[in-house]
């Protein structure tokens, strides 16, 4: 009896609680996109406003104070100062905030000068994530974004200027042209600024995007999957050396330095999300909200929230557990799978020990977790665990 | 009984049975103008998907001729070769058969054979020319056929088409003028022979009969002949759009009883329902059902066996020409062999037991049963390849061979010839039926025809070939088993039975192909295939390198965990041996060599 409530402490021994904003404009569309966002802005102050109002209704989501505001899109970094002022105004007075709160501010390098850089610090936004993509201009011209290589470093130098002691680049690889030599080069220019976290994420081609279509008619190549696999490989490695710790599939840091938002992802933690498209989780339900500027808007505007709700049974929330955990370092806890969880056990007897045997996951005591050959495969291996 | 008039609609495939059905329960208004939708009698799902009859169906009508009332049963049947089961029974509870002939197609294969059936068991034959309403009917011409066929009258050859509902009138006539009135005496001991039965998740076990003599009462205790089970005849009635209960029941009539079965083996077309107090002889069964090819069917699941035996049971009460024993396989575990009348209906029952009792089944390599006699004499029957004796303790084998009748025009005679002697079969009669039309006939190993041998037919012919066929026995033939390995181990749900000569050849093109199938996954995989100990031939499928989405979408989980389950259904399908995920399409390889 003692001990199990003992145990069912150490599952939850933290407790985040973060706010998700989601800011759906970009200034140009990047080829490989396909997040929700409108490259037209005439929207954009009823928009604030909405975000506002939706802020504002669902002000009871949480019980307990929020440690984490992430502004994502989008391109939240296009936001003018009364807009970003106006957000964070309302969430300061709707919502307990707690002390050590971790706020991050999705910025595009082109948007990164040095008045923006001091509103944002005066707003309490402690961390950066900067859009970087490649340091290679003729790859950045290909994805239709609208900075270059030497914008990146400036924006980085600057930001560090400021004070921003917490910064992150996005990464991108398996980009079309892109070579091993490239990669290399991209992965060493990133790891000289030394930022304290670096998410870097190989190429999904998505269907609905300018990518998707030529992939689709067979005019866009881009490395197969022996050269991405490659790519992968060595980034592990490289970012491993200069003491970067490999906290999730597609996320690098600096030891103290994980993303706190980010992880509540992936640790079954309570978020909300506002905005078009937003997503949020309120510990058994899932809910998304309507992806379109226009009845978002109109349905704020008329006092409604436009979300889809899903409850969770118990098979998905097993089935999420072992998608979302089995990504990050610590792995799944078994008996959290199986006593809180209710997977079977005998089935994991089925399964574990050739996996491990194959050197795909590692065992420790009630933890598993990927290898590096093992995380290559994470979506195979996660079919395996997944309950029918 | 006078105004009774069993009958069954017979003919080749798509002559136009189940439509011409449709206008005879709307002119008797069995069906509402409501309730009538195409080939209304097609009830089943599969049916309807595929534009084919499956099962025969048998439905009431009420009919006023000359003032008089009739009752006339109807029984519509499949036409396709592989559910010619369905029309022996079927032509078993009747007393005449409406033979259709497409107008424009005449005469085929099916044609010929289900008149034979319906002739032996004395039927009496209402000629039908059907669809004259199409610009390319020949009426003229397929009426010769027919009268050279049947040697009837020119003039009893009706004028019909199902589709723009012409000629019913005459064929309601002919039905009553024509076919006999059931005999029987409603007073003698109760003899009723099921020809069919089903499943019903609501109500249990319907056996579906027709009474030769004496009557059946609701709430009688009956007892089935040759099993001697006892039951209540809790329901009786007759099989209208839907069942309707009766009261009584009077030899000559045809119907349906629920009496509380609970196992579904005791049930048992052919046998004869009686009474318990006044019981009356067993009445002739039907002649067995003789497979032509055999498959495992396995669950994807193992722990799924004895669920799946128990759908087994309730679907072979709707299908009699499935036959099945349990059987073990060192890859699969186990499961059951069984034996089916031809690929389609293969196809057919792995379909059934999906939609109808929600399995997911694996139907292994086809193969046709062949006979293995050991130096000591014995004789074994090979259902499976695994049947097979040790080499060692073989003295030889031999394979079924069947006559094929192939109908066809004269233009096609040369390449069909040529087909059929690349397929090992030899010429045996040539005879030609008009001026353009001939009809051939072959010595065949079943082997070579059961699989893809119609397919092939039909594109050299551009359609203009109708193909049936009967085993004749068995040849002494040089086959081999041919083995595949998976990564070193032998997968005998894989092997296969193939003659020695194409044997090489096969044993590469399986390897290739199965290199096709089989999904990439997380390690190398040798395919091999062997003969003996020899290795033939090898393939690899290389290993998965990467396969990881890059990022969850910000929060939204719910959408990589919905596409990570879709793809965990899909690998439903599969079903691992050892640790190779097999899909199903990889145990059909064989029979898709050429493609
Ligand atoms: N033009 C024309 N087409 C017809 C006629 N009767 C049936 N058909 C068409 O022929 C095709 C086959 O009709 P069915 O009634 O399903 O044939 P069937 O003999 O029951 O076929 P099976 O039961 O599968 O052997 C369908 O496309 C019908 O629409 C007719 O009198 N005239
Ligand atoms: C949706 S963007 C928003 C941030 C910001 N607007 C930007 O573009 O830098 C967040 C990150 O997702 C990643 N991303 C977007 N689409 C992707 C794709 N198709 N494949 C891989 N990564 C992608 C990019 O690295 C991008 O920085
Ligand atoms: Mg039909």
């Amino acid at each position: 009896m003692f001990q199990s409530t003992l145990n069912k402490k150490q599952f939850n021994i933290l407790h985040l609680a973060g706010i998700y904003i989601h800011i759906p404009y970009c200034r140009k569309a990047c080829h490989y996109c396909d997040f929700h966002f409108s490259t037209h802005f005439d929207t954009k102050e009823r928009m604030v406003d909405a975000l506002i109002r939706e802020i504002i209704l669902r002000k009871d989501f949480f019980s307990s104070p929020i440690d984490t505001i992430y502004l994502g899109g989008g391109t939240p970094s296009v936001l003018s100062s009364e807009e970003l002022s106006l957000i964070f105004k309302s969430i300061h007075q709707h919502y307990a905030l707690s002390t050590t709160l971790e706020i991050t501010l999705e910025a595009n390098p082109d948007d990164i000068n040095d008045d923006n850089l001091s509103l944002w610090r005066s707003l309490g936004i402690n961390r950066l994530s900067i859009g970087c993509q490649t340091f290679d201009d003729a790859i950045l011209i290909q994805l239709n974004r609208i900075h270059r290589a030497n914008d990146s470093i400036t924006a980085y130098h600057m930001a560090r200027a400021k004070g921003f002691d917490n910064i992150s680049i996005d990464l991108m690889f398996g980009l079309p042209t892109q070579t091993e030599q490239q990669w290399i080069a991209d992965l060493e220019l990133a790891m000289s600024l030394q930022p304290e976290h670096i998410s870097a994420y190989g190429l999904t081609i998505e269907e609905r995007t300018v990518f998707g279509n030529l992939h689709k008619s067979g005019r866009l190549t881009v490395p197969g999957e022996e050269l991405q696999a490659r790519y992968y490989e060595q980034m592990m490695t490289m970012l491993a050396d200069k003491g970067y710790i490999q906290y999730e599939i597609s996320n690098f840091c600096l030891p103290g330095y994980k993303s706190k938002h980010n992880s509540s992802y992936w640790n079954q933690e309570k978020y909300l999300g506002i905005g078009p498209s937003a997503h949020s989780f309120d510990g058994s339900n899932r809910m998304w909200n309507d992806a379109n500027n226009m009845t978002y808007i109109k349905k704020i505007e008329s006092g409604q929230v436009p979300y889809t709700l899903e409850t969770l049974s118990l098979k998905d929330r097993a089935n999420e557990y072992i998608m979302t955990a089995l990504r990050t370092k610590e792995g799944i806890t078994l008996q959290k799978l199986t006593e809180e969880l209710h997977y079977p056990e005998e089935k994991l007897r089925g399964i574990l020990p050739w996996l491990v045997q194959n050197g795909w996951i590692e065992q420790s005591s009630d933890q598993i977790s990927l290898t590096s050959s093992g995380k290559l495969l994470a979506d195979e291996i996660t079919l395996k665990i997944f309950l029918n | 009984m006078e105004n009774i008039r069993n009958f069954c609609i017979i003919a080749h495939i798509d002559h136009g049975k189940s439509t011409l059905a449709d206008r005879l329960l709307e002119f008797t208004n069995t069906v509402s103008k409501r309730d009538s939708k195409a080939q209304v009698l097609d009830d089943m799902d599969l049916e309807r998907e595929r534009g084919i009859t499956i099962k025969s169906h048998a439905i009431q009508m009420d009919y006023i001729y000359e003032g008089k009332k009739y009752i006339l049963n109807l029984i519509d049947t499949p036409g396709h070769v592989d559910f010619s089961y369905e029309v022996s029974r079927s032509i078993a509870a009747c007393e005449g058969a409406l033979l259709i002939v497409d107008a424009a197609q005449g005469i085929e294969a099916q044609t010929i054979s289900n008149l034979y059936l319906a002739l032996g068991q004395d039927l009496e034959i209402i000629p039908v020319l059907n669809k004259i309403d199409l610009p390319g009917a020949m009426p003229e011409e397929v009426k010769d056929q027919v009268v050279d066929l049947l040697g009837c009258d020119r003039e009893g050859i009706i004028h019909a088409s199902g589709k723009e509902g012409i000629g019913i009138e005459d064929i309601l006539a002919a039905i009553i003028t024509r076919i006999p009135a059931p005999k029987g005496d409603p007073a003698a001991p109760l003899q009723a022979l099921i020809f069919d039965s089903a499943f019903n998740s609501f109500r249990g076990i319907e056996v579906m009969f027709r009474i030769f003599n004496g009557t059946l009462k609701k709430g009688e205790r009956v007892k089935f002949a040759n099993t001697s089970k006892e039951y209540f005849a809790d329901e009786i009635g007759v099989l209208r759009l839907e069942k309707e209960p009766r009261l009584q029941m009077e030899a000559g009539n045809v119907g349906y009883i629920i009496s509380g079965i609970k196992e579904a083996k005791e049930v048992k077309v052919g046998d004869t329902i009686t009474h318990k107090d006044r019981p009356g002889e067993a009445i002739q069964g039907f002649a067995e059902v003789k497979p032509m090819v055999f498959a495992g069917i396995y669950p994807v699941e193992t722990s799924e066996f004895e669920e799946l035996r128990a759908s087994m049971e309730k679907l072979q009460l709707n299908d009699a020409a499935l036959v099945w024993e349990p059987e073990t396989s060192a890859a699969l575990g186990f499961g059951f062999r069984c034996g089916f009348l031809g690929m389609l209906h293969m196809e057919i029952v792995q379909e059934r037991l999906e939609r109808e009792f929600n399995m997911t089944v694996i139907t292994t390599v086809p193969s046709v049963q062949f006979r293995a006699y050991t130096t000591k004499g014995e004789m074994i029957l090979i259902n499976a390849p695994s049947d097979m004796p040790d080499p060692s303790s073989l003295d030889y084998i031999e394979e079924p061979f069947i006559k094929a009748q192939i109908i066809t025009k004269s233009d096609y005679v040369g390449p069909i010839i040529s087909l059929c002697m690349d397929k090992r079969g030899l010429i045996k009669n040539q005879i030609y039926l008009t001026s353009d039309r001939v009809e051939l006939t072959f010595d065949l190993p079943l082997a070579e025809i059961v699989f893809d041998f119609f397919d092939k037919l039909k594109t050299i012919s551009r359609g203009y070939a109708s193909l049936d066929y009967e085993l004749i026995g068995f040849q002494t033939s040089n086959v081999v088993k041919l083995d595949i390995m998976l990564n070193g181990e032998k997968v005998d749900a894989l092997s296969a039975i193939v003659h020695r000569e194409k044997a090489y050849d096969w044993g590469k093109r399986l390897c290739e192909k199965l290199r096709e199938l089989l999904p990439r996954q997380m390690f190398e995989i040798a395919i091999q295939a062997s003969i003996g100990a020899k290795i033939i031939s090898r393939e690899t499928v290389k290993a998965l390198r990467k396969n990881v989405l890059a990022k969850c979408y910000g929060g939204d989980i719910s959408r990589k965990r919905k596409l990570l389950e879709k793809q965990k259904k899909g690998k439903k399908r599969m079903r691992s041996v050892g640790n190779v995920e097999i899909p199903q399409e990889a145990f059909m390889a064989v029979l898709k060599l050429d493609q």
